[in-house]
């Protein structure tokens, strides 16, 4: 059992990090993912999620700008640490390997 | 430049925000809601925008983002809670007798808030089998006359081809049926009687029967029945009973097509254990076949399904003025129907003046709320003896708050302590239901099972448990929980006044509810003894009736009697219409000589043979009985006293009545006799005006034997079954003794009797128990008083009389409140009906004297105790 399991929000949360790149805040993130993937985000869940995988060490965050529309409150602003990025990757690498041990690819002949 | 107005977040749900949200992650948190605010605000409106916000919040209030709270008690500190129930244990092994009584006292309590609770239930879900119970109806009518609503379940049948042929659309199905009768079945040499109707092949769908065998469609054929489980168990055993013939009532060949589950106890049809079709039912009833087009002969009953989005009220509003509508004759009495729904046929079906007033569901609150005053007066004992002791734990309390404990800890301990009562009461109590229930079920005629696998039962048990902890445990613990350690520690600690005053006032409850109870009961056993004491106008020991409602019976009037007198077993037959027990048939169309104008009359009618009033030994005052020797008294009618005045006739005898009813009206009837009232219908309500005419037209529907007195019962009946089963040898012999039947009418007042007796005695007991607590308490605690007072003079008597006056004192107020508002309730409550006793001043004295006996008994047992202690023995303790 690999001690970098990631559960499949986690995952979904942190590739919508790695995507919006420097841009990545609690509203920003929510409205990504609920383009991206169609899916209505709860806010309560996300930000639970976010801060616990920057406790796990797999996001950092900082700062940013504070704007009017916030009532003047800054923005936090969440990087994906190297560790989070290599988790990510692994994440990846298990995946393909499953896929690729399906034993018939072929799922328009193969599958009913 | 136009003013922009800035909206803002609701308040409440954004100081909340800030109050539970962690102090690192509120700044970025509230920012991403306020953007998330804004940008609502412009996109979908204020409004929406609000909404989400403090749903927003709400989603955010979650672990990991909440801050944690510094608890200041650890509420579930594991050995303070060990050290709590074993303080509680032991303080219970000390006091073993007191424990007792509040243990005692509130499992019984408990116990009756149990059995009454399973009976509410069973009574609120009565009719619950029926997965459509809101959406089924019978049909109703209701007539006007002379300014009085009359309400009927009778419809006349065409009524039910006028409103499937015109109202389709109000209805998924329409089914009429008869009432529900007796049969006998028969297959191979099994031979049962079962109830059931004939009913329209809708009936399975509309009832939703469940169908265990065959098909739910069963009644198509006209020679087709349906029986439930045990009924096709009774007859067939293992063989399969689909597809095989039975016989019924020896007469008619009937094919089953299918068995259904039983229909459970607690419904109104539990007695359908069989449905043959409604067809089968007209075609071999002639009297059926000629009322087909008949609007007057109300005979039959019609239920309904309602179509998916019809509601009761609008199919009321649709249908209502049917019959008026069809048949014009029916304007005068302003005839209509209506739906009534299956959800009020058992617990609201008494109608008064055409309103609905209730019924059973009185009950249900009554008792209801006896459950909850009985259980009450336990939590009164509880709280009593609690306070009571408090001089005495004073102490402890001192000591844990100086050690440090604070106030909500010792509140904690004392409700855990009441916890602990209350749950051994609750088992207790438990166990007490589950060996009563089925006394109870006798007494109520139920059928109630402990519901183990109920988990709402088992939720509302908690409930329970926990309401009563902290009912009976709050005062106590919020009590004794607030006293100063400074005082009660140097000793100066008294509780003053105040804290008996409490006491008190819960004593003067607990005795109130109790006098209120037994003045009550007292009253409700002496109406139903006054009805039962009620002249019936006729001798209905060792009177006998034989249903003949066959068509066999035609025509052998005279020789059945003639072969019954011959056995000497029977002393006089009649015949009847109806049974004496029941009025069958009220008419109008009468005149007679002084009929007021527009007089719109309706008169008690049955059919008698003219032997009836002999046989029955009825009180003729006024007049002459039937004479078969004259040929004029054919047209003869009996009429009885409340007719007398009904009709307001001054001389009666001799005074012609004519019968538009009949086809020949020319020959009109002749009054030849008044007979005394004969009770009839309700023995509470008044006598209905009625006649008993010569039966000239063979309507047999009873006959009246009266056995000879000299002979024992027994063998008189064995003497007319021979007969009997002689000439009609495939009818089964079956009878009834009045005095029975008539018995049978007293059978729900008794039922409410017999129970209210017994919740008021177990309330009387409880409050005994929690008076007979405290004055072991007060001995206790004037011991030293006593030992003194003995010393210097005081008799035991005296010492009796001190301890016990306190006590009489608080029962005296109890009285006085009591009587005044048992007598309003018990006046109102007499005054439904119209056959009552009067209210006598000696039950009341009766129930404060033995409230003040039961008192003097509870308390002098401890009082005198108290008083004959030797006061050597007394004052040396210290």
């Amino acid at each position: 059992m690999s001690k970098h399991h990631l559960g499949e929000f986690e995952e979904v949360v942190l590739l919508t990090v790695a995507i919006l790149h420097d841009e990545a805040y609690g509203v920003a993130i929510i409205n990504e993912m609920e383009k991206r993937l169609d899916r209505k985000v709860s806010i309560g869940s996300l930000q639970t999620v976010l801060r616990r995988l920057e406790k796990k060490g797999h996001l950092s965050s900082k700062f940013g700008e504070a704007t009017k529309i916030r009532g003047g409150k800054r923005k936090r602003y969440f990087a994906l640490t190297s560790y989070g990025r290599r988790i990510l990757e692994v994440t990846k690498e298990q995946r393909l390997a499953l896929w690729k041990a399906i034993p018939n690819m072929d799922f328009k002949n193969g599958y009913a | 430049m136009p003013k922009k107005t800035q909206h803002r977040p609701p308040k409440w749900a954004l100081s909340f925000f800030r109050w539970y949200c962690q102090p690192d992650y509120l700044e970025d948190l509230e920012g991403d809601l306020r953007e998330r605010f804004a940008k609502r605000t412009a996109e979908q409106g204020i409004k929406y925008a609000k909404r989400n916000f403090t749903l927003d919040v709400f989603l955010l209030f979650r672990p990991g983002l909440i801050r944690s709270f510094p608890m200041r008690i650890n509420i579930f500190n594991h050995a303070m809670f060990k050290n709590n129930i074993k303080i509680a244990w032991r303080g219970m092994l000390k006091h073993r007798g007191k424990a007792l009584i509040n243990i005692g006292g509130l499992a019984l309590g408990m116990s009756v808030a149990l059995i009454i609770g399973l009976w509410i239930n069973e009574e609120l879900s009565h009719d619950g089998y029926f997965t459509q119970k809101d959406r089924i109806a019978q049909i109703y009518r209701s007539s006007t006359r002379n300014g009085s609503i009359d309400i009927s379940a009778f419809i006349p049948l065409p009524l039910e081809r006028t409103l499937r042929e015109n109202y389709e659309n109000q209805f998924k199905y329409l089914v009429m049926s008869s009432w529900t009768m007796q049969r006998f079945l028969k297959y191979n040499e099994t031979d049962i009687p079962r109830q059931g109707n004939f009913m329209q092949s809708a009936a399975p769908k509309l009832l939703n029967l469940k169908i265990v065998k065959g098909e739910l469609d069963g009644l198509r054929e006209i020679n087709s029945i349906m029986l439930n489980e045990s009924t096709s168990l009774a007859l067939f055993g293992d063989e399969e009973p689909i597809g095989k013939v039975i016989k019924v009532d020896a007469k008619y060949d009937m094919m089953v097509t299918a068995v259904y589950e039983d229909i459970p106890f607690n419904t109104s049809f539990k007695d359908l254990t069989f449905v043959m079709p409604w067809k089968h039912y007209e075609s071999n009833n002639a009297w059926v076949q000629g009322n087909l087009d008949n609007w007057s002969a109300n005979s039959f009953q019609l239920f309904a399904q309602l179509a998916d989005k019809v509601t009761i009220h609008n199919a009321t509003n649709v249908v209502e003025n049917t019959i008026k509508n069809v048949n014009q004759d029916f304007a005068e009495f302003d005839t209509k129907i209506f739906m009534f729904p299956m959800t009020d046929w058992y617990l609201r079906s008494n109608f008064e003046d055409g309103q609905q007033v209730g019924g059973r569901i009185k009950n249900v609150w009554l008792f209801g709320v006896i459950g909850i005053f009985v259980l009450f007066l336990a939590c009164i004992n509880f709280m009593n003896l609690s306070t009571a002791q408090s001089e005495k734990r004073a102490r402890e309390v001192g000591i844990r708050k100086s050690i440090g404990s604070q106030r909500s800890q010792l509140i904690q301990q004392f409700l855990g302590e009441s916890f602990l009562v209350t749950l051994f009461a609750f088992i207790i109590a438990v166990v007490v239901v589950l060996l009563s229930l089925n006394a109870f079920n006798h007494i109520a005629e139920k059928q109630i099972e402990f519901p183990w696998v109920d988990i709402r039962f088992w939720v509302s048990s908690l409930t329970f448990i926990l309401l009563t902890t902290f009912i009976s445990g709050s005062y106590p613990s919020l009590y004794l929980s607030s006293f100063k350690p400074v005082k009660v520690l140097k000793g100066t600690f008294k509780a003053g006044r105040y804290a008996v005053l409490p006491r008190k006032v819960l004593v003067v409850v607990q005795f109130t509810v109790s006098v209120s109870f037994i003045i009550g009961t007292v009253i409700v056993m002496q109406q139903i003894n006054h009805a039962q004491n009620r002249p019936l106008g006729y001798n209905e020991k060792g009177l006998v009736q034989i249903p003949t409602f066959s068509r066999d019976f035609i025509g052998k009037t005279d020789l059945m009697r003639t072969e019954f007198i011959n056995t000497g077993a029977v002393v006089d037959m009649a015949t009847s219409s109806a049974p004496t027990t029941d009025i069958w048939s009220v008419q109008s169309g009468f005149d007679w000589d002084g009929k007021p104008e527009g007089f719109q009359e309706s008169i008690a009618w049955t059919a008698v043979s003219p032997e009836y009033a002999k046989t029955l030994q009825m009180d003729i005052i006024e007049g002459r009985d039937f004479s078969r020797d004259r040929a004029s008294d054919s047209l003869g009618v009996l009429i009885n006293e409340a007719a007398v005045k009904y009709m307001g006739l001054k001389n009666p005898i001799g005074q012609l009545i004519r019968d538009s009813n009949l086809d020949d009206p020319t020959p009109p009837l002749k009054i030849i006799g008044v007979v005394k009232d004969m009770v009839a219908q309700s023995p509470y309500q008044s006598v209905l005006q009625g006649m008993y005419v010569f039966d000239r037209y063979g309507i047999i529907n009873y006959y009246y034997l009266r056995l000879n007195p000299n002979q024992s019962a027994s063998n008189s009946l064995a003497a007319i079954e021979r007969v009997f089963t002689k000439h009609f040898p495939t009818i089964p012999f079956q009878y009834q003794f009045v005095d029975e039947e008539y018995g049978r009418k007293f059978a729900a007042e008794k039922q409410i009797g017999v129970l209210i007796g017994v919740f008021a005695i177990l309330a009387i007991i409880i409050s005994c128990l929690g008076l007979f607590g405290l004055t072991s308490f007060v001995a206790e605690q004037r011991t030293k008083e006593i030992g003194i007072r003995k010393v210097l003079g005081a008799t035991v008597f005296s010492m009796w009389n001190m301890l016990s006056k306190d006590f009489l004192k608080l029962v005296a107020i109890s009285c006085l409140i009591a009587v005044p508002i048992s007598y309003f309730i018990m006046n109102d409550w007499l005054m439904a009906y119209q056959y009552r006793t009067v209210l006598k001043w000696w039950i009341f004295v009766l129930a404060v004297l033995g409230a003040f006996l039961l008192t003097l008994l509870t308390v002098s047992y401890q009082a005198l105790r108290a008083a004959r202690l030797n006061p050597e023995k007394s004052l040396r303790t210290e």
